[in-house]
């Protein structure tokens, strides 16, 4: 890919934006489409894309694979934290009512969606961009002849 | 059309899965149709092309007559023909599907949840036990995965001086 000069300067253009667009997606979720799945996907495409013209090699000094299995754990912990957080404070298993004082059901709910949606992103992305790894250090440099 | 070149057909099932995600917001369903475009026609995409890259870029040509598979998918697509007949017309209010639960959902939210996108609040809130399983499905996935195509940067490395070696 050394000599795509076109690809690499453009796709190294898009990969902040595309961060970033994940991040709203994630946190504008409550307000509009979108949502932990869409973003933790929207988020790692930007790591993919950054191997798929960079190389795999590149990604894996930018993002060790360890941190990424440690982010799949994390997510589903934040999430099932979540909700043994409001099993202890005497409320049901993923009662979001238990993250507010009482009376103020409405915020603890805002704060269990955001901490919730932010377990699933986490969990996607990580799961993206691991699946995507393990594909691609098996797989033989690709010469751009052979497509 | 026969088309055994994978490159191709992975190119057009990225195609037909953005097709399908323009299909959903024209059935005012955005927030599937944003999966299905960033899921569907992005990272299955990709995931494939690295799949071909492992194995062959060619499919093999059939041994066997493909008569069969032609009457098994003509025969399921007539069936759901037949079935898509008995479908109340979209968008009607009066289906089960929307007398259900969506009502009280839709009541609910606003004083309950507090948020504007419903989907948001019946995904994380309403149904939150569902959205945590399939979050762990997502992790199971990826282990599943790790576990079945994993090298470890040992190997690797070996495989790297083997191919020295010759």
């Amino acid at each position: 890919m050394d000599h795509h000069y076109i690809l690499r300067i453009i796709s190294k253009m898009l990969i902040p934006p595309i961060m970033l667009y994940a991040f709203y997606v994630q946190f504008h979720g409550d307000f509009g489409p979108g949502g932990g799945f869409q973003a933790g996907v929207i988020f790692a495409v930007a790591f993919i894309l950054y191997a798929l013209v960079y190389g795999v090699e590149k990604l894996r000094k930018v993002l060790p694979p360890l941190i990424v299995r440690a982010g799949m754990a994390l997510g589903v912990l934040l999430y099932a934290g979540t909700g043994a957080y409001s099993l202890f404070k005497g409320y049901n298993f993923l009662d979001y009512a238990a993250l507010a004082e009482p009376g103020h059901a409405k915020a603890g709910q805002h704060l269990g969606i955001l901490l919730v949606e932010a377990g699933v992103g986490l969990t996607v992305a990580s799961v993206m961009i691991a699946i995507f790894l393990a594909f691609a250090s098996r797989a033989p440099q690709i010469k751009d002849t052979d497509w | 059309m026969i088309l055994r070149d994978l490159f191709a057909v992975v190119m057009l099932s990225g195609v037909f899965s953005l097709l399908s995600a323009a299909l959903f917001v024209a059935m005012d369903a955005v927030d599937v149709a944003f999966t299905e475009a960033a899921v569907g026609a992005g990272i299955s995409t990709v995931l494939m092309l690295g799949t071909m890259a492992l194995t062959s870029r060619q499919e093999k040509p059939p041994t066997h007559s493909r008569a069969l598979p032609l009457l098994v998918a003509f025969i399921t697509g007539a069936a759901l023909l037949y079935g898509t007949a008995d479908l109340p017309p979209f968008g009607a209010p009066d289906t089960p599907i929307q007398m259900h639960v969506a009502p009280e959902y839709i009541a609910r939210t606003p004083t309950e949840i507090g948020v504007p996108n419903i989907v948001t609040a019946v995904l994380a809130s309403y149904r939150g036990f569902d959205t945590l399983g399939e979050t762990a499905v997502v992790f199971i996935a990826g282990i599943a995965v790790i576990f079945l195509l994993h090298q470890s940067s040992r190997r690797r490395r070996d495989d790297e001086n083997d191919e020295e070696e010759v």
